[in-house]
């Protein structure tokens, strides 16, 4: 007698996963040779036929390489480390309560918000001629002119850091959020709190531990982003304090090609800075769960409570600021006359937006037709690994999906200085095709993360129902299946959208500065300092992703809206 | 209804199913005839819908089969579950949420059938069902006792060729507990369907009229 097992399949389906990892660890491993083999001094196009230790010595040598690792390590950690204690105190402090909900409300457009629209909305709001002091000026400043000071002389990076802690409070909260669907939250809370414990108290001490282990990977991207990131980092820091990764940038472009081997030698330090940075932070979890577990044990019902009512103050107070920076942009974007120290423009006009339409027409059409087809693309490859996983079972290939999370590790600068040489000796090198997998090395691994939880969680009972009645399983996943999932399919397109709309670096690195989107030709013109022209870009890259959110969040329930069950969850 | 195919028993010969290479339950031998209700008794947890799943090829890959099941002289073991003809009801409706009444019934028809036909077989069922007109409805808007119709006529509108129970009455108040229960019963004797039925409640087993088998741990 023969075991059976008739549920797994033959089919093209079952080597997607594989595919999907081969199409993106791929470039991304070669990338990582790419930068590896310049700074060991090897690149036969530039005259390197190394092996030489040169690059390391001159990036030694070079004034600042170890004041700019300082910098990434403080900033990034700093970041990542006031981000994940706000999101774990208003958790804490509000779960539950009215203004939990609404905090989640204000948080999703914030999130799809890019990264370089808010630096430039903060700067908005921060500099000598910014929102912040014009409306403190001259009564509590004194100042009657914008003071004579640098944009932002900032030498320990505080702007930076607060511009990742606006973006990254909303993403650990979101990713908080989902986790506590997946564990029994409520039904902890209140044996905790049944017990004596207090709100916050419980939940820290009875759901924290459920949930950590649950958000841990994005805490980590967090990290690891945080100490790499690059266009945030261009727009909010001062020159005379780099972090390592604008030094990277300033040695590539720099148009002495030496410096290339130099800035390959920095790409590697740099996945070192982001690879000691993750060390950091699970040396610092070890810690954390060491003193936390004595905590949990010694009984003391209350102790979070004030801590935690601060860091919601907190979070209320970085959302505030998210919002403040918005409306700087939009502001700024529709002002004609706006005199120092005046709080509002004295003069508005739409004449920046039809002023600025021809500048701004084709990167913005860019921006559209790339973050459509790499979310469309992301969508296909994401859904057919996790039918192939679904159909399969979990084995080896689909189990080595969470590699596709690579990409959010590994920093951006390390690998996409080699796979631009890689592009580079291709010819492909500002081409769409090149353009869009760049982004899609981004947008995949965020659409897995937003679509696999409600796929995996989908009851399997409709499926196996349909199957038994007759429909194989290409017919129950189009017509079962993707219906009822109509709803995290949109959110999850929502989000590749968004994540694309966002990316700078891979733009400018596989665009090759002839292909420019929103995003790029926002961070280079706000050297330019026209804070209208600024404002009309930087409202343009916000809306679109909001666009997107807008509609995934209405078109479903309309799709459906003779359908009360497809109202909920799904 | 038409059926091509004449009525055949449902054969199970020494089935047993592991995990981890333990098994579930003692080999289990039966056979159920055309039109009779075999009913399976056990504790939760003693298998029984995990059997029934087996037959009707969903099995979990983590659990192993052994044994042979068959519906006359044909072999189930080895089918695809879609070409196995086994029509399952669940304890719950699992009517699709995204699609109307005559929607989730027109999922369970053959492919095939003109229009006019899949148009009047949905007509049909829904008079048997005492819903009449019901075709463009939500099924979230139905009652329990309207779901729990729905979701047997779709099954039975596939053409199954045996009915399994996986405990489909468990989740019905008392009173309409009964009615469904002898429609289900009903329509599967008058298209003379092998049905098994997997229980822990003894008034179900009663209802069903057939033999009792308890389900052993192995």
């Amino acid at each position: 007698m023969e075991a059976t097992r008739p549920g797994q399949r033959r089919g093209w389906l079952r080597f997607a996963p594989a595919v999907t990892l081969l199409l993106f660890l791929g470039p991304v491993g070669a990338g990582l040779v790419g930068a590896v083999l310049p700074a060991f001094g090897y690149l036969p196009a530039l005259g390197g036929d190394g092996p030489s230790l040169d690059p390391w010595r001159r990036l030694a040598a070079y004034p600042g390489t170890g004041s700019a690792v300082g910098m990434s390590l403080w900033t990034g950690l700093a970041a990542a480390t006031l981000s994940f204690t706000l999101t774990t105190g208003f958790a804490a402090a509000c779960h539950g309560t009215r203004l939990f909900r609404r905090m989640q409300r204000l948080f999703a457009p914030l999130l799809a918000v890019p990264h370089a629209a808010f630096a430039l909305g903060l700067a908005f709001l921060l500099a000598p001629s910014g929102w912040l002091l014009r409306v403190l000026s001259p009564w509590a400043t004194g100042y009657q002119w914008p003071p004579d000071i640098a944009l932002s002389p900032d030498p320990y990076g505080l702007n930076l850091i607060l511009a990742l802690v606006v973006k990254e409070t909303p993403f650990l909260f979101l990713m908080t959020l989902g986790a506590l669907a997946q564990v029994p939250a409520d039904r902890t809370l209140a044996v905790a709190r049944g017990l004596g414990y207090g709100r916050a108290t419980a939940w820290i001490k009875a759901v924290l531990p459920l949930v950590y282990r649950q958000i841990r990977l994005p805490i980590l991207a967090v990290v690891a982003f945080s100490v790499s990131v690059v266009d945030v980092a261009l727009l909010l820091t001062g020159s005379t304090s780099p972090t390592l990764a604008i030094l990277i940038m300033r040695w590539a472009n720099d148009p002495d090609l030496a410096f290339q081997f130099v800035a390959a030698a920095g790409a590697c330090l740099q996945l070192g800075v982001a690879l000691a940075a993750i060390l950091a932070w699970t040396g610092g979890e070890r810690l954390v769960a060491r003193l936390g577990r004595r905590w949990v044990m010694d009984g003391a019902r209350g102790g979070a409570e004030g801590a935690a009512r601060i860091a919601t103050a907190l979070t209320v107070a970085v959302a505030g600021v998210g919002v403040a920076a918005l409306a700087a942009m939009g502001v700024w974007s529709v002002a004609r006359r706006w005199r120092w120290p005046d709080a509002l423009p004295s003069e508005w006009s739409l004449g920046n937006w039809a002023g600025f339409s021809g500048m701004a027409g084709g990167p913005a059409a860019t921006t559209l037709i790339v973050g459509l087809v790499a979310a469309v693309i992301g969508l296909v490859l994401v859904l057919a690994c996790l039918e192939a996983e679904d159909r399969a079972g979990r084995r080896p290939t689909s189990r080595a999906l969470w590699l596709l999370y690579t990409p959010l590790i590994v920093p951006q600068v390390a690998f996409l200085f080699g796979a631009q040489v890689l592009l580079l000796g291709l010819g492909l090198e500002g081409t769409w095709g090149a353009l869009i997998w760049a982004h899609l090395l981004f947008v995949l691994p965020y659409m897995f993360l937003s679509l696999s939880e409600p796929f995996r969680r989908l009851d399997p009972r409709y499926a196996r129902g349909a199957l038994c009645l007759g429909a194989g399983p290409n017919r129950v996943f189009w017509r079962i299946k993707l219906p009822m999932l109509t709803r995290a399919v949109a959110i999850a397109l929502a989000v590749g959208f968004a994540v694309s709309v966002g990316e700078y670096l891979p733009t400018v690195f596989a665009g090759g500065g002839r292909i420019t989107t929103l995003t790029t030709e926002a961070v280079a013109r706000a050297g330019g300092g026209d804070f209208r022209v600024i404002g009309v870009f930087a409202v343009l890259q916000a809306a679109l992703p909001l666009i997107g959110f807008l509609l995934a969040s209405i078109l479903p329930g309309w799709l459906h809206r003779h359908r009360r069950g497809m109202r909920e969850g799904l | 209804m038409r059926d091509v195919t004449a009525p055949v028993p449902l054969t199970l010969e020494a089935v047993t199913i592991a995990i981890g290479g333990r098994p579930l339950f003692a080999p289990l031998s039966l056979t159920v005839p055309p039109g009779g209700v075999v009913t399976i008794k056990g504790a939760s947890g003693s298998g029984k819908s995990t059997l029934l799943s087996h037959l009707c090829g969903t099995l979990a890959p983590d659990f192993t089969a052994t044994g042979r099941a068959s519906l006359g002289d044909s072999p189930l073991d080895g089918l695809p579950p879609e070409h196995r003809r086994m029509g399952i009801l669940f304890q719950d409706d699992l009517l699709f949420p995204h699609l109307s009444v005559g929607g989730n019934l027109a999922f369970g028809l053959p492919a095939g059938l003109d229009r006019a036909e899949r148009a009047g077989r949905i007509a049909t069922a829904l008079e048997e069902a005492g819903m009449v007109g019901f075709e463009a409805r939500d099924p979230a808007t139905l009652s329990g006792g309207q779901r729990a119709r729905v979701a047997c006529l779709r099954t039975l509108l596939a053409e199954p060729r045996a009915l399994l129970l996986d405990e489909p009455f468990s989740k019905l108040d008392t009173a309409l507990r009964g009615r469904f229960r002898a429609f289900v019963f009903e329509h599967a004797r008058a298209r003379a369907l092998p049905t098994l039925l997997v229980t822990h409640d003894p008034s179900d087993a009663e209802a069903a009229g057939g033999p009792v088998i308890d389900l052993e741990f192995a």
